[in-house]
C-alpha cells in the first residue's frame, strides 16, 4: 500500500467517524457483479435503518469493451442518516475493478475532489507492460491529483478462496464495504444468501466466504472507517427500484394484461412482471410493434380488461394515433412511459424529462388525456393504481410519465399492504337497460356508462370516427362539437377532485420553484439547503400535468420569481439569439405560462442523469441574487 | 367431446332466441351496388343466423377502407378502429374473452399494405378468430391507388403508367408463416362456396384466414370479368376435409382438384397459380397451438384473495424486514 494508513490505525469500531451521509460508488467492467454489491449493499443499510438511494451505472453496450471508459458499470448508493431522497451529488468514496472505468467518471464530474478510492491493483503488475504502464500513470495522476487512492489486492485474495476472481470480487468488495461502512456482518452474510437463495448452498457458501475474506482484509488494512448512524427500521419497507414497483402496481392494481415492446429503459417492468404476472392472471404480451402493443391493449380493455402498455419515448411516439382511438372511442387504457433521452433514438439508457408536452398534446386533433407524473419510487407503485382506477372511471387514456432516474434507482419506502379497493371490478356482463346508449355523455361531466361485448343489449359498432350517442358516424358539425365537448369535460370533470399541491417550505416568498415528475427529491434538497441560509424559497410538485389541480396560479402569485427546474431542454438567454420572444422554455414551464398567465422562468439541464441537487441549489442562489 | 359441450349452449340459446337473419343486420350497407363486400356480408349473417351465434357475444373488428365499415352493418358488437391495426386489437379483445366470437375484417390495403406487419404475427398467433380478407386489389374508400395486391401494369391514380412490380401474393405470404393453421379463398361470386368456407373457418380453432377475392364496381368493374365469364379459370379444390362441390356448382366449375388441405407442399403450389383462381381451402392444421391457450397457461384466478396472496407473496421478496423480525419475518 502505498497511500492510506497503516494496521494500527485500523482496529477497533472506536475509531469510525460518524457522518450523516456518503455517497459511494461500486464500479467495474460490465459483467463483473458491481451492480449485485451495490445493491446488497444498499439492502444491508436499509435493513439497519439508513435512508439510501441507489442509481445504476449503466454503459450503453451489452459487452463494452473491456478497461474501457465508456465502460462504466456499477451501482451508486447514497447513504444517510434520515431518508434520502435522491442521488446526491457527487461521490465520497469509490470502489474501481480498473482504473479505466474510474476516468469516467471523473470525466462525467460524479466524483468529489480528493474522494477516496479502493483500487484493485493487479493491474500494476500486468504483464502486458502496457496495461501496467497505463495503470501507473493513472495511478500517480490521482495521487498528484490529491486523491486518497487505497490499491487493493482485489484478486489475489480472491483466489485465495475461490477459483474465479472475476465471479467472486464483488462479494469480497460487499465484506469490505460493510466492514468500512460498520454494517451489521451477520445481517451482510443474510444478505448474501438471500441475494443467492435460488441458486443453492453450493453458490451461497463461497460467497459468504467471500464476503468474510473481505470484511477481514479491511479490518486488517484499512485505516478508514465510517459509521452513518440510523435508527433501526421497526417497519417492513420495500426496496425496489421505480420499474419494479411499476410492474408490482401493476399487479396489485386488478390489471390482467400488460402489452408491450422491448425498449429501454422501460422493458425491465415488463421483464418483472413476465415472471410474476401469471400468478394473478396477467399475461405479458410481447407485441410485434410499439403500434402492435397498444392497439393490442386498446382490444384487452375494450373487452373489459383494462390494459397497460409500457414504453419509453420511441415507442410513445409509435402509439399516439393508438391513444387518440382510444380518447375518441373512450376506452380506458393505461399508458406508461418511462422516458429517456430524445428525439428519434436519443439517449436510450438515459434519464430525461423530454415528453411531458407530448404526452400532453400529442396525438393529431383534439385528444385530452390524462397525464400524471410519478414522483419518487413509492410514487411509482401507488401511480399505477390510481392510473387504472381514473382510467377506467372515465373511459380514457391515462398516461404515466416516469424516467430513467426512477426507473433504476431503489429507495425504500413502507411495505404496501394489499387493499382490496385497488382491484378493478368484474367485468360487467349484466344487460343494458333499455334506452342506454353506448355515449350517453353526462351534459356536465361528459362522463357516460362503459359498455363491455357481452353485454345484451349494448350492441353497437364503437369507431374511431366521429360519432353520435348511438356510436353512429356523424359529420354533422353540432354532433362532432359534441363529442369533443363531452370528452373535454372528463377531464374538467377529473379537475374538480384533484387537491392543490401543498408547497414545500413557506407559501409566501421570494422564490418558487415548480418540478414535476422524478426531480421532487433533489428540488426539494435544494430548496431546504437554500432555506437553511435563511433564504425564503419554497417549491412545488405537480404529480397531475393535464389536467392541473386549481389554485396553483395562486400559490404562485405569493412568490416574487417563479421558475420551473426541470430535466430538459430550455433557450439559454446566454445565447445571442436567445430573447424573450423566441426562448423556448421548458415543458412544464410552457404549460404554466400558458394555463396561469404568470411570467414564468425556467431551468433545466438535458444531461442524461438526473439533475443533482447541489445544481439546482446552485441555480437558486444565482437566482437570489 | 365438442358435442357435448356445445349442445347444450345451443339449448339455451334456442330456449331464449330464434335468431332470425334479420337480428344480424343493421343498417342499410352503403357499399355501391355490385361490391363484392355486399356477398361477404351476406355470407356471414347467414353464418350468424345459422349458428344462432348470439348478437352480444359476436364482435366484428376492422380497420380502415370500404370493406372496413363491415361492423357498423352487423347488428353486434364491433370496433372500427385504425388502418392496419385490426388484427392487434382483435387479439387484445380475444386474449382474455374465448367467450367472443371474433371476426376481423380488412382490405388488401389495411392488411397487406399498412397492418402487414400484424398480419403476418397474427396469423403465427393462431388465435382463435375469422380472419376475412376483402382483397379486390385497389384502394376504394381513397379513391383508386394501386393497392399491394394489385396485378403488375395496372394503371391508378399514383401508377397512371401501371404499377411497377409484381403483386403480393396473400395466401402465398400466408402459408409462408410459421404456426399458420386456416388459409382459404373463396370469390364473391361464388355465393355457396364463399358461404361454405366461412362456414369451416368459424369452426375452424385457431386463426382462420380467408382470402376474398372481390370485385370493386366503382374503380375496377371489369378486373375479373375473364374470370367471371370463364368458369374454367377457377380451380375448384375438393376434399372430405375441404369443401364438397354439389353437382350443380360442379356443372359449371369443371376445373377441380382434390386437394387435401393437410398438404402444405401442394397448397403453396395452388397459391401460386397465376392464370386460375383456385377456390376451396388450401391448408389445414387442426393441431396448431393458440397463442391464448399458451400464454395464459394454467387454470385462471379468480377473486381478490387468491390475487391478495399472490401480490402479498411478490411484496415479501422485496421486502427488507427490521432486524428484530429476523429470518422468520420473511416467510
Amino acid at each position: 500500500m502505498k497511500q492510506g494508513g497503516t494496521r494500527e490505525a485500523a482496529a477497533g469500531a472506536e475509531s469510525a467517524v460518524t457522518l450523516d451521509e456518503h455517497i459511494v460508488e461500486i464500479v467495474s467492467d460490465s459483467g463483473e457483479g458491481a451492480q449485485k454489491c451495490g445493491q446488497s449493499f444498499a439492502s444491508i443499510a436499509a435493513r439497519m435503518g439508513n435512508g439510501i438511494w441507489t442509481v445504476e451505472i449503466i454503459p450503453a453496450e451489452i459487452q463494452p469493451p473491456a478497461r474501457s471508459i465508456e465502460g462504466a458499470s456499477g451501482n451508486r448508493i447514497r447513504l444517510g442518516s434520515q431518508a434520502v431522497t435522491n442521488g446526491g451529488d457527487a461521490a465520497d468514496l469509490v470502489v474501481v475493478f480498473n482504473e479505466h472505468v474510474l476516468l469516467g467518471r471523473l470525466r462525467d464530474g460524479e466524483l468529489k475532489p480528493g474522494c477516496i478510492i479502493l483500487l484493485e491493483s493487479k493491474w500494476r503488475t500486468d504483464r502486458d507492460p502496457e496495461v501496467s504502464g497505463l495503470y501507473a500513470t493513472i495511478y500517480n495522476e490521482l495521487i498528484a491529483g490529491g486523491y486518497r487512492v487505497y490499491e487493493i489486492p482485489m484478486e489475489t485474495e480472491c483466489l485465495r478462496h475461490v477459483a474465479d476472481a472475476r465471479r467472486g470480487k464483488n462479494m469480497f468488495v460487499l465484506g469490505l464495504l460493510c466492514r468500512t461502512y460498520s454494517l451489521d456482518r451477520e445481517l451482510a452474510l443474510e444478505q448474501v444468501a438471500t441475494t443467492f437463495a435460488k441458486k443453492g448452498e453450493s453458490v451461497i457458501a463461497p460467497n459468504q466466504r467471500l464476503l468474510e475474506a473481505g470484511w477481514e482484509w479491511a479490518e486488517e488494512n484499512l485505516d478508514i472507517r465510517f459509521k452513518v448512524p440510523a435508527e433501526p427500521a421497526e417497519e417492513p419497507r420495500l426496496v425496489v427500484n421505480g420499474n419494479t414497483a411499476l410492474g408490482l402496481g401493476v399487479m396489485a392494481s386488478g390489471m390482467e394484461v400488460c402489452a408491450m415492446y422491448p425498449i429501454p429503459p422501460a422493458t425491465s417492468a415488463s421483464h418483472f412482471l413476465s415472471e410474476v404476472f401469471g400468478s394473478v392472471g396477467g399475461v405479458v404480451h410481447q407485441a410485434e410493434d410499439e403500434i402492435a402493443a397498444c392497439a393490442f391493449a386498446i382490444g384487452a380493455s375494450y373487452a373489459g380488461k383494462c390494459a397497460v402498455t409500457i414504453t419509453s419515448g420511441p415507442g410513445y411516439s409509435l402509439k399516439q394515433e393508438g391513444i387518440g382511438l382510444a380518447v375518441m372511442a373512450e376506452i380506458p387504457l393505461v399508458v406508461v412511459n418511462v422516458q429517456r433521452g430524445g428525439p428519434a433514438t436519443g439517449q436510450p439508457t438515459k434519464a430525461e424529462q423530454g415528453d411531458l408536452l407530448s404526452a400532453c398534446f400529442g396525438s393529431h386533433g383534439d385528444a385530452p388525456k390524462v397525464v400524471m407524473a410519478a414522483t419518487d419510487i413509492e410514487d411509482c407503485f401507488y401511480s399505477v393504481i390510481t392510473a387504472r382506477k381514473i382510467a377506467e372511471a372515465f373511459n380514457t387514456v391515462v398516461v404515466l410519465l416516469s424516467d430513467a432516474s426512477l426507473g433504476t434507482a431503489q429507495q425504500p419506502f413502507p411495505r404496501p399492504r394489499f387493499q382490496e379497493e385497488w382491484l378493478a371490478p368484474p367485468v360487467d356482463q349484466s344487460p343494458i337497460p333499455k334506452g342506454v346508449t353506448p355515449y350517453d355523455w353526462d351534459p356536465d361531466t361528459g362522463l357516460a356508462r362503459r359498455f363491455i361485448p357481452g353485454q345484451p343489449n349494448g350492441m353497437h359498432t364503437l369507431t374511431g370516427l366521429a360519432h353520435d350517442r348511438k356510436s353512429h358516424i356523424a359529420y354533422d358539425p353540432e354532433i362532432n362539437e359534441e363529442g369533443i365537448r363531452r370528452r373535454s369535460l372528463k377531464l374538467a370533470a377529473l379537475q374538480k377532485t384533484l387537491k392543490t399541491p401543498s408547497v414545500f417550505g413557506d407559501e409566501k416568498g421570494e422564490i418558487l420553484v415548480v418540478g414535476w415528475g422524478s426531480t421532487k427529491g433533489a428540488i426539494e434538497e435544494a430548496v431546504q439547503r437554500v432555506r437553511a441560509d435563511g433564504h425564503s424559497v419554497s417549491s412545488l410538485h405537480l404529480r397531475f400535468l393535464q389536467p392541473m389541480a386549481s389554485g396553483i396560479k395562486e400559490v404562485m402569485q405569493n412568490f416574487d420569481h417563479v421558475m420551473t427546474v426541470e430535466n430538459n431542454w430550455c433557450d439559454d438567454l446566454e445565447d445571442q439569439l436567445i430573447d424573450e420572444e423566441n426562448r423556448r422554455y421548458s415543458s412544464l414551464a410552457w404549460m404554466l405560462r400558458a394555463r396561469c398567465l404568470v411570467d414564468i422562468d425556467c431551468w433545466g439541464e438535458a444531461r442524461g442523469r438526473p439533475i443533482k441537487p447541489g445544481c439546482i441549489e446552485e441555480v437558486i442562489r444565482q437566482r437570489l441574487h | 367431446m365438442a358435442m357435448s359441450v356445445s349442445a347444450p349452449r345451443c339449448l339455451q340459446w334456442s330456449d331464449r332466441e330464434d335468431y332470425q337473419l334479420e337480428d344480424y343486420e343493421a343498417e342499410v350497407p352503403r357499399w355501391c351496388t355490385g361490391c363484392g363486400d355486399l356477398a361477404i356480408l351476406a355470407a356471414v349473417q347467414r353464418l350468424c343466423r345459422d349458428e344462432q351465434l348470439p348478437l352480444e357475444k359476436l364482435v366484428f373488428v376492422s380497420g380502415i377502407g370500404c370493406s372496413s365499415r363491415f361492423p357498423h352493418y352487423m347488428k353486434t358488437y364491433g370496433f372500427h378502429g385504425l388502418h392496419g391495426r385490426a388484427l392487434p386489437v382483435a387479439e387484445g379483445i380475444k386474449l382474455k374473452r374465448p367467450d367472443l366470437h371474433v371476426f376481423v375484417n380488412t382490405g388488401d390495403g389495411d392488411c397487406c399494405s399498412i397492418g402487414a406487419a400484424h398480419w403476418l404475427h397474427a396469423i403465427r398467433y393462431n388465435m382463435d378468430m375469422t380472419v376475412l380478407l376483402h382483397d379486390n386489389e385497389i384502394y376504394g374508400l381513397t379513391k383508386k391507388q394501386a393497392s399491394p395486391t394489385s396485378p403488375r401494369g395496372l394503371k391508378s391514380n399514383t401508377t397512371p403508367r401501371g404499377t411497377h412490380l409484381e403483386a403480393l401474393n396473400p395466401l402465398s405470404t400466408t402459408l409462408g408463416v410459421a404456426n399458420v393453421s386456416f388459409v382459404a379463398q373463396a370469390v364473391d361470386w361464388v355465393p355457396t362456396v364463399l358461404y361454405e368456407i366461412i362456414s369451416q373457418a368459424f369452426h375452424h380453432k385457431g386463426l382462420s384466414f380467408i382470402r376474398v377475392v372481390q370485385r370493386c364496381p366503382e374503380f375496377l368493374p371489369t378486373h375479373f370479368d375473364p374470370w367471371m365469364h370463364d368458369p374454367d379459370r377457377l380451380l375448384m379444390l375438393t376434399h372430405e376435409d375441404g369443401i364438397q362441390a354439389s353437382p350443380e356448382l360442379s356443372r359449371t366449375y369443371k376445373q377441380q382438384e382434390v386437394h387435401d388441405p393437410g398438404e402444405m407442399n401442394r397448397a403453396r403450389e395452388i397459391a401460386s397459380l397465376k392464370d386460375q383462381i383456385p377456390v376451396g381451402i388450401l391448408y389445414r392444421n387442426d393441431e396448431a397451438p393458440c397463442y391464448e391457450d399458451v400464454v395464459g397457461s394454467g387454470p385462471p384466478i379468480t377473486g381478490p384473495e387468491k390475487i391478495q396472496a399472490s401480490v402479498e407473496a411478490e411484496l415479501d421478496k422485496f421486502t427488507v424486514w427490521p432486524p428484530s423480525e429476523g429470518r422468520e419475518g420473511r416467510g
